[in-house]
């Protein structure tokens, strides 16, 4: 398989993983519920601000829909932070040798 | 085992954003010398697959959930450096955009998620391919057991600090913590295992990439 096609299915497959986020377990996390045991979560502060709180996007009703939609964004945008951040570094390099 | 903010103590905020400043400084030194083409989309391929499959927490014991780190994955695909930048592209992205992990604690998170987690795989992956092979079995094997060791001991990472910052003793919170982890570990070390072997029936050429 070429590897623009590999890579284009490899991304259609993350988007398909963040679809079915809406079936994720919502109990409290491994060290939340350590927290929580131990008596310390209340300790815990909260963002000063909010974008997308809690993977659910803003003012979108069905929550299921809005917990998708905020990882639909959330791929594209870490695919292309990453893929942007490694292709800067590597054409300075290129610059560098030339 | 994203930290929100207030569970570390200034010092040890400070500590671990140092700590890991210093090592994305090192990550993009050393990538900017070995980085190829190919990695280029390998890069933003681990990145969006770690966030969708961090969103997917799996159930474990006593109405506890776990979910993916994947800094194993990209440490046994890429090498270290390449993990701690980007699980610090995620890490970073989480804590600001999707208010997961805090803004304060994001320098804690890297390090333990992010170095912790992928030095440790590394090295326990290459050193456990020395002694069993290298065949392809014996590759996924050293692969779950380096991403099951990883969230244990980047678990904790979580435990000393918190103990350190004050929040909690050590003897209370670090068998906790590493108790919850062995479990969730065994989730790390099936998903990594998974997208190894996935990634060799596919292109078996994107295991041989220089590591970083």
């Amino acid at each position: 398989m070429n590897y623009k096609k590999w890579w284009l299915l490899a991304l259609g497959f993350c988007l398909i993983v963040a679809t079915i986020s809406p079936l994720a377990s919502s109990s409290p996390d491994g060290l939340e519920k350590v927290a929580e045991d131990k008596g310390f979560i209340e300790v815990a502060q909260g963002s000063p601000f909010e974008i997308i709180a809690d993977y659910v996007f803003p003012g979108i009703e069905n929550e299921a829909f809005a917990t998708i939609f905020a990882g639909w964004i959330g791929v594209l945008l870490m695919f292309g932070i990453a893929y942007g951040i490694a292709w800067l570094v590597q054409s300075r390099k290129k610059k560098a040798a030339a | 085992m994203h930290i929100p903010d207030g569970f570390l103590s200034t010092a040890t905020v400070a500590t671990t954003y140092v700590i890991s400043a210093g090592g994305i400084g090192n990550a993009v030194r050393l990538a900017n010398k070995n980085l190829g083409e190919k990695h280029i989309p390998m890069m933003g391929i681990l990145a969006a697959f770690i966030f969708a499959a961090q969103m997917l927490n799996f159930p474990v014991v006593g109405g506890t959930s776990g979910h993916f780190l994947g800094a194993a994955l990209v440490a046994i695909l890429l090498g270290p450096w390449a993990a701690v930048l980007i699980m610090a592209v995620v890490l970073t992205g989480q804590s600001f955009i999707f208010q997961d992990g805090g803004i304060l604690a994001l320098g804690a998170n890297i390090f333990n998620m992010g170095i912790v987690g992928g030095f440790s795989a590394y090295y326990i992956y290459k050193g456990l391919s020395v002694v069993l092979g290298d065949s392809n079995r014996s590759k996924l094997i050293s692969c779950f057991a380096a991403s099951w060791a990883s969230v244990l001991l980047a678990s904790t990472a979580c435990a000393i600090e918190l103990a350190v910052s004050g929040t909690s003793p050590l003897s209370v919170v670090l068998p906790a913590m590493a108790g919850v982890h062995a479990i969730i570990g065994v989730g790390e070390g099936l998903i990594t295992v998974a997208v190894v072997s996935l990634v060799m029936a596919t292109r078996s050429d994107l295991l041989k990439l220089q590591r970083i």
